[in-house]
């Protein structure tokens, strides 16, 4: 983990108010695993106050991390208003990331929205024997791929209105795969917002599918010590919450009391 | 010229400079060791301790608001025991003033908590949050009162053999009330200020945005209230003060030493920037080399007012 001021190489919309950032610093690159993050902060000012946190979404040689984010706030508006040469300040790389797949067992990534960022820098981990899930609200919100630096060939894309893919959750077509014979070879990992994670964990647990989800939390630090991103856990382990920040962000579904979210 | 003379006196208490991190925005030192020398601090004010482990309120505990964030933690910590096993070894290997801030939720807790660390080495000071809930007298705050105050403060120095520093509360009517009957009841030293009670809503769902309704505002939203608090504070008691509240740079931090603070604690500026005590300490450095001041000490309370 570092602290450091590192240099924009490219932002640039990639979507409808979805932007693709490529911070250059060789440090973070070498430390980053899939699912970690960092915390950015969006400039010098004191409003916004408090650092962003955002998953890592891949790594392009060895000095460039990638970041994908979606306008939603003050913080992600400075953002994308910054252009290639400015620095912003990144602490990192934070968490627990995932736990790559055993040899010989099917991964199913399932992404909601935004949430395909640490699922992109996964699957570059990952490579074969991998199946993603991408869910979208509407058809302009894809991530194209390619965009992010991935060439899969194995990829549903599912819409809520169904302007694209299946027509309906992606959780529906997460569900036509989890098929008896296939039970015992998978593993699901996913990112995206609560109900669909809600929904992935209750289709998980009952089949028994090993799942790793990760979390997204406010934060005020992300290193562990103003312990805002408190998430209950499961009444299975002796902690009554877990900090999103440092025992996750990523979690197995069965850590994670479901019914307090 | 050489180099100025930063250390300070907090009663019986020397630190090597002026600049601590606050309780609660700092961990226990070990959080931030890979992104800064612990030992360049002037020391280090570890997360509330509770004689016993406190989960702490259900999320959301934390909204960022105007150059402020709101936290209802709850207090959450490891306990007593915990903290001596698994913490205190780590802080005993540091080069560096350990402050140690302890609450209670009767005054009896107080106590108990202060004599668990009683002849424990490598502990400099024990600071007392009284800005929590008195469970004996329907959950009012300990420090609104200065009787209360008191009686918590003598708790605490006759369970001790550490210097005692009590963290006041902004929430109440006149500050220097608190201040003057803790430090008659003892007190080696006063902290202010704690967090502004406040509360923010979400106005689509109309729910509060904090899972404990209400939280603690800090940040650089509350510091003219702080440097004011402290003016007043240091101006009705001769016990040193410590000055708390949205330092973010050398220049906050000199603020609140000529209204009368002997030294500062950095807080959510730690979350801001993981760096930002040392850079406060490289300020002041440079502050007193510019100034030709030789020792820092002589910045503290040098306010004019005509």
């Amino acid at each position: 983990m570092i602290e450091q001021n590192t240099q924009i190489i490219f932002n640039k919309k990639i979507a409808p108010g979805t932007f693709l950032m490529g911070l250059r610093s060789a440090e973070i690159v070498i430390q980053a695993r899939p699912g970690q993050f960092v915390m950015i902060r969006v400039g010098p000012n004191t409003d916004p106050l408090l650092r962003r946190p955002f998953s890592i979404c891949g790594t392009r040689g060895d000095d460039l991390f990638l970041i994908l984010y979606k306008v939603v706030g003050k913080g992600t508006a400075i953002m994308s208003n910054a252009v290639k040469g400015e620095k912003l300040s990144v602490v990192g790389p934070l968490g627990r990331g995932f736990e790559l797949p055993e040899p010989g067992r099917k991964s199913i990534f399932v992404s909601g929205g935004i949430g395909v960022a640490p699922l992109v820098f996964l699957a570059q981990a990952v490579k074969s024997n991998l199946l993603f899930i991408a869910g979208y609200r509407s058809a302009n919100e894809i991530v194209p791929m390619e965009q992010v630096g991935l060439n899969l060939t194995d990829i549903s894309i599912a819409t809520d209105d169904g302007t694209a893919g299946h027509p309906g959750f992606v959780t529906e077509l997460l569900a036509s795969h989890l098929t008896e014979s296939a039970e015992g070879h998978l593993k699901i990992f996913t990112c995206g917002p609560l109900p669909m994670l809600k929904r992935v964990a209750a289709l998980t647990i009952e089949r028994d599918i090993p799942c790793q989800v990760s979390l997204e939390a406010t934060m005020a630090c992300g290193l562990g010590a103003c312990q805002g991103c408190a998430v209950r856990a499961s009444k299975d382990g002796n902690k009554t919450y877990y900090h999103v920040c440092q025992d996750g962000p990523v979690f197995d579904v069965h850590t994670i009391d479901w019914e307090s979210l | 010229m050489s180099e100025p003379d930063l250390k300070v006196r907090i009663g019986p208490l020397e630190l090597k400079n002026p600049v601590l991190t606050a309780s609660g925005t700092f961990g226990y030192g070990q959080e931030f060791s890979e992104l800064i020398d612990l030992n360049e601090l002037g020391g280090i004010v570890v997360k509330g301790l509770s004689l016993k482990p406190r989960a702490g309120n259900p999320p959301p505990r934390i909204v960022e608001t105007p150059c402020g964030m709101l936290n209802a933690i709850g207090l959450a910590n490891i306990g007593l025991e915990n903290f001596l096993k698994e913490k205190l070894p780590r802080l005993q290997r540091l080069n560096t003033a350990v402050i140690v801030n302890i609450y209670g939720h009767s005054i009896d807790e107080y106590g108990a908590v202060a004599a668990g660390l009683k002849g424990v080495e490598g502990i400099s000071a024990i600071e007392v949050n009284i800005s929590c809930p008195n469970v004996d007298k329907g959950g009012m705050t300990f420090g609104t009162d200065p009787d209360i105050s008191a009686q918590v403060t003598e708790k605490v120095l006759e369970n001790t053999d550490k210097p005692v520093i009590v963290k006041l509360s902004p929430n109440v009517t006149d500050i220097t009330v608190i201040a003057k009957a803790v430090e008659k009841a003892g007190a080696h030293a006063v902290s202010l200020i704690n967090t502004l009670t406040g509360m923010a809503i979400d106005i689509e769902t109309r729910v509060p945005k904090l899972a404990n309704i209400s939280g603690g505002l800090s940040g650089p939203a509350i510091r003219p209230v702080a440097v004011y608090m402290v003016c007043q504070v240091a101006r009705s008691v001769k016990i040193p003060v410590i000055g708390v509240g949205g330092i973010m740079d050398y220049r906050n931090a000199l603020e609140f030493l000529m209204a009368g603070a002997s030294a500062v604690q950095v807080g959510t500026a730690n979350f801001v920037d993981p760096r930002v005590s040392i850079k406060v300490i490289e300020g002041l450095r440079k502050f007193c080399k510019d100034q030709g001041i030789t020792k820092i000490e002589e910045i503290t309370g040098s306010l004019k007012v005509e």
